[in-house]
């Protein structure tokens, strides 16, 4: 059995699974449930000004026919009274205290309505404060969210006015509607931020329904973007946790967000340099239960690799993302299809063929069997095939040996202009 | 198979017939599979588990790729579940009840289960360990499916445990009585090894009641688990029935997974007596033995049959000829000694009788001979009266009485579980009903224990 308690800039859990600020964590009731199913952490549901949400709300991306690929909502923050989610996580705090108890907030971005929300949280027992400066809809057009979050300058100063009076870590959650994300993770970070976490949803419109022409989701035959979140994003997020984390500026613990599912999306995002993650849309779909495989598959995982700590793994995979600029141009890998194994669709002939180098050819056997080979020395590696084939192990992505010595393009550009310095 | 015989037949293609029939999923069907089911909340497969696995959850595990926490799901709820994979009658449990049934097609529960306990099997994984010795001592007589059970929930509950097996290896009927081509008997021995890993203690070859004094057992233990299941094949009652080529189906069955396999079935003739589950492995054992021709009598008809509808298809894909309202009168020999014919009558359904069964009468005047080289019965199983006597306990007709609630005998000392308490009305003789009964039983015993033990400090 590893060790999966994790420590988040302070915050400490049982194990490094939260749920996100969304629907699950709503109320006390919801938040106690989760619990008892084994989730180690939880951030309420933002609270604020209680709001005015629409029904309907939510809208899925199926992709094939499989469920909630990706997730799309128009639901605001909290709609409970502030007093009422506060009592509720006194209570939740007294029954559960070694599970992280976080307060998402989000408020005018004015100093002493930050200062006055801080106190009231921290009065009844959280265990860490995220600043929501990243919901994409209907908070933004009163200035908050992520209108205040597209701005670093208002990160900044928000996040600095929240730690002249937070004693507990203050996460501040990021905004993926924003064209590099370093930038407001840096304006959070020199604001005083304990850590940063991403992603919170990201600009959508889940359809058109080509019969009504009616946005989906719509209220009353009009629809406005939402927030895009689920499996889908998880690329996207990843990314955006790994951009962080390789940030010598973001010096802070990240706690990473977005279209998480699984032990293995964990996984991916502790050792992009994640921390923790948090997780909304699949507990959405499938209910608390799913943290049982999380932590047991995890456990498993680390068991496996000998591994005594998930602490161990967070960041391991970081030095491995860098630039284009760093990748070896030399470096070079080409397909090879086993033919023992192909089912002969044909489909990376002709994605080779429509699409790439024109080098997958079909040949006919002695026996007069249609097979498929790669013309190695025009296959560029791209890997389009071995994507689209439907049969583990048909195509093998094969490392050559170096015809040249591993050169960067970055080595490259300076190779070439240390030769124009000297002619 | 098919039908095509041929009149010889090498050991070797014998052993292959006795292969595990039905492949196991490839990694890409288990993945196909996995993530078609719903995850249903309080589905209603895990219901429909006798042993009550959590469905649901092993199978996400298996689409997370967590094999060997899914592999500990299914055996933390069902001790003989890599077993269990194969021989469930699942269209009637844990598949009939899923609720794609209702929209497309239900999830091959089984089939996946069988794919996460491969894996731990392949893996040489061992899923649990004992609990903090708690001093007190369980015999367990009998190691099939109720058995083991009792015996690893047991030992997990901290109790020293100790089985004893009449036979030279562990694992009851699912070691010596399924078939090969549907259970491989490396299987149930795996799931034996798991038990023995928690500590318990297997001793084998030795036959309560005649190697053992059953009053040594009770004198020495603070609980006794009774899990010894039934017994042979009763006789028919007919003439010709000590005739060589007769067999008991059990015993026959088990002759194919103990010693090697034998020649002398191909091209013969066989008929198999009765209906049941025992009867179709018994003929489906004889097809495979290289037998030409292989009869299924029965003096029911098909409706009344006890045999599942996907054993019978089984049966009738190897080639197994049914013969409804029939039943022997007299087998007859040859001058050696040797089975010849089989003289049967037809049968006709008459009044209901005490199990509200139609009863089958003869027809005055149908008899008709079948000319075979062998018999096999597979009319039911005797009990073991010898033993349930010398314990002295309380039974109807070979079926210990127990109290469904504590799991006690006649005797409080005394458990009973599986086949040994099966009949009456309540339970089905399944490999998972005996084992549900096993885990029952440890915690009746684990409740009664507990509570002397507070009551006597
Ligand atoms: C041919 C056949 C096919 C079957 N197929 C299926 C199937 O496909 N699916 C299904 O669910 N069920 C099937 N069953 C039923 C299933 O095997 C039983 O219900 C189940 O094995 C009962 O378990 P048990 O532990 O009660 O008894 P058993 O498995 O019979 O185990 C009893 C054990 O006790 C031992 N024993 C007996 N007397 C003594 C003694 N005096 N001292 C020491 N040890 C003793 C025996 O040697 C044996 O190992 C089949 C049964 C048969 C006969
Ligand atoms: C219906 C819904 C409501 C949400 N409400 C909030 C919120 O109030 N505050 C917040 O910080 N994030 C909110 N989020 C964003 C999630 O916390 C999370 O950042 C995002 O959904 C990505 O994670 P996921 O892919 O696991 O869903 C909401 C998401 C959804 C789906
Ligand atoms: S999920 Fe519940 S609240 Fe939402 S629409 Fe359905 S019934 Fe109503
Ligand atoms: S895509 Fe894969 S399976 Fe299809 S022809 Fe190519 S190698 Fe074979
Ligand atoms: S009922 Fe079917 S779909 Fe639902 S959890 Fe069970 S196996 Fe999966």
């Amino acid at each position: 059995m590893a060790d999966l308690r994790s420590n988040l800039a302070g915050i400490e859990s049982p194990n490094p699974f939260w749920l996100a600020s969304a629907p699950p964590t709503n109320s006390g009731y919801q938040v106690q449930r989760a619990f008892e199913a084994g989730w180690g952490g939880a951030v309420w549901k933002t609270l604020g000004e209680p709001i005015i949400n629409t029904t309907s709300r939510f809208a899925a991306v199926s992709f094939n026919g499989q469920r909630v690929a990706g997730f799309n909502n128009i639901e605001l923050i909290t709609d409970r009274p502030l007093h009422v989610n506060l009592k509720e996580i006194y209570e939740t705090k007294k029954r559960f205290p070694d599970h992280a108890i976080i307060a998402s907030l989000m408020v005018e971005p004015k100093r002493e309505k930050w200062h006055d929300i801080v106190k009231r949280v921290e009065d009844v027992g959280v265990d860490g404060l995220e600043l929501n400066f990243g919901c994409p809809h209907g908070m933004a057009e009163r200035g908050m969210g992520a209108a205040s979050g597209q701005q670093p300058d208002l990160v900044e100063a928000q996040t600095m006015w929240v730690k002249e009076v937070a004693e507990t870590p203050v996460i501040v959650k990021l905004t993926p509607n924003i064209t590099d994300i370093t930038v407001t993770a840096r304006a959070a970070v020199r604001g005083g931020a304990d850590a940063v976490s991403m992603i919170n949803t990201i600009n959508s419109l889940a359809g058109v329904d080509i019969d009504t022409w009616n946005t989906i989701p719509h209220v009353a035959g009009k629809g406005a973007h939402g927030g895009y979140c689920g499996p889908a994003v998880k690329p996207i997020a990843l990314n955006m946790v790994a951009e962080c984390a390789r940030n010598p500026d973001v010096h802070v613990p990240i706690s990473g967000i977005g279209g998480i599912s699984n032990w293995k999306d964990t996984v991916e995002f502790l050792l992009m340099g994640a921390t923790n993650v948090q997780v909304a849309t699949a507990a959405m779909h499938h209910g608390f239960s799913i943290v049982e495989d999380m932590i047991d598959g995890l456990n498993s995982y680390l068991d496996e690799k000998g591994i005594s700590s998930v602490r161990e793994i967070v960041g391991k995979s970081v030095e491995k993302y860098s630039d284009w600029g760093n990748l070896d141009l030399n470096y070079r890998v080409v397909a090879r299809i086993n033919n023992d194994v192909c089912i002969n669709c044909n489909k990376c002939h002709i994605s080779c063929e429509d699409a790439s180098h024109q080098c997958i050819e079909r040949l006919i056997d002695a026996n007069g069997e249609p097979y498929l080979q790669v013309r190695e020395e025009d296959c560029v590696g791209c890997n389009l095939c071995s994507i689209v084939c439907p049969v583990d192990g048909a195509i093998d992505m094969v490392e050559l040996p170096y015809e040249k010595p591993p050169m960067t393009w970055n080595e490259r550009q300076m190779a070439i202009s240390r030769l124009t310095n000297q002619s | 198979m098919g039908t095509k015989k041929s009149a010889f037949i090498s050991l070797t293609e014998l052993a292959r017939n006795f292969q595990e029939v039905k492949a196991g999923l490839t990694p890409a069907e288990a993945r196909d599979e996995s993530n078609r089911c719903l995850y249903c909340y309080d589905a209603p497969c895990i219901q429909a588990c006798p042993t009550g696995i959590n469905i649901p959850s092993f199978i996400k595990k298996i689409a997370s790729g967590n094999l060997k926490g899914s592999a500990r799901t299914i055996m933390e709820a069902n001790p003989v579940g890599a077993s269990c994979s194969r021989v469930c009658p699942t269209e009637e449990l844990c598949e009939g009840a899923c609720v794609l049934n209702h929209s497309t097609k239900p999830i091959r529960i089984g089939d996946l289960q069988r794919y996460a306990t491969d894996w731990a099997i392949k893996n040489e994984q061992s899923l649990f360990k004992p609990g903090e010795k708690n001093g007190r001592r369980v015999a367990i007589i009998g190691s099939g499916p109720a058995g083991l059970s009792a015996g690893r929930e047991l030992a997990r509950l901290g109790y020293e445990v100790t089985i004893f097996e009449a036979k030279d290896k562990a694992g009851g009927l699912n070691t010596y009585g399924i078939v090969s081509f549907r259970l491989p008997q490396e299987v149930p021995l795996w799931e034996v090894k798991q038990v023995e890993q928690l500590g318990v203690e297997m001793i084998t070859n030795v036959r309560v009641g005649a190697d053992i004094e059953a009053h040594e057992i009770t004198e020495n233990f603070d609980a006794v688990v009774l899990a010894i299941g039934m017994g042979k094949v009763p006789m028919l009652g007919i003439e010709g029935e000590d005739l060589a080529g007769v067999h008991d189906a059990i015993e026959f069955v088990e002759a194919t997974k103990t010693a090697d396999l034998k020649e002398g079935l191909v091209g013969k003739r066989v008929a198999v007596i009765g209906a049941g589950n025992t009867a179709i492995d018994a003929a489906t054992c004889s097809v495979r033995l290289g037998a030409a021709n292989v009869k299924i009598l029965y003096r029911r008809t098909q409706e009344e049959m006890t045999a599942y509808d996907f054993e019978y298809d089984f049966a009738k894909q190897d080639g197994v000829e049914f013969r409804w309202l029939t039943a022997p009168k007299r087998i007859i020999g040859d001058e050696k000694g040797n089975v010849k014919q089989l003289e049967c009558w037809r049968m006709e359904l008459g009044e209901p009788g005490a199990d509200g069964r139609r009863r089958p009468m003869p027809v005055e005047g149908s008899e008709f001979i079948l000319e075979v080289d062998a018999v096999v019965k597979a009319i039911g199983q005797t009990r073991h009266l010898d033993v349930i006597e010398a314990f002295g306990l309380e039974h109807h007709r070979g079926i210990v009485k127990v109290n469904l609630e504590t799991c006690q005998t006649s005797n409080p000392k005394i458990y009973a579980a599986g086949d040994v308490i099966f009949g009456d009305g309540h339970g089905e003789a399944m490999v998972v009903t005996a084992a549900q009964q096993g885990k029952d039983t440890a915690y009746a015993i684990h409740k009664q224990l507990t509570k002397a033990g507070i009551e006597s400090a």
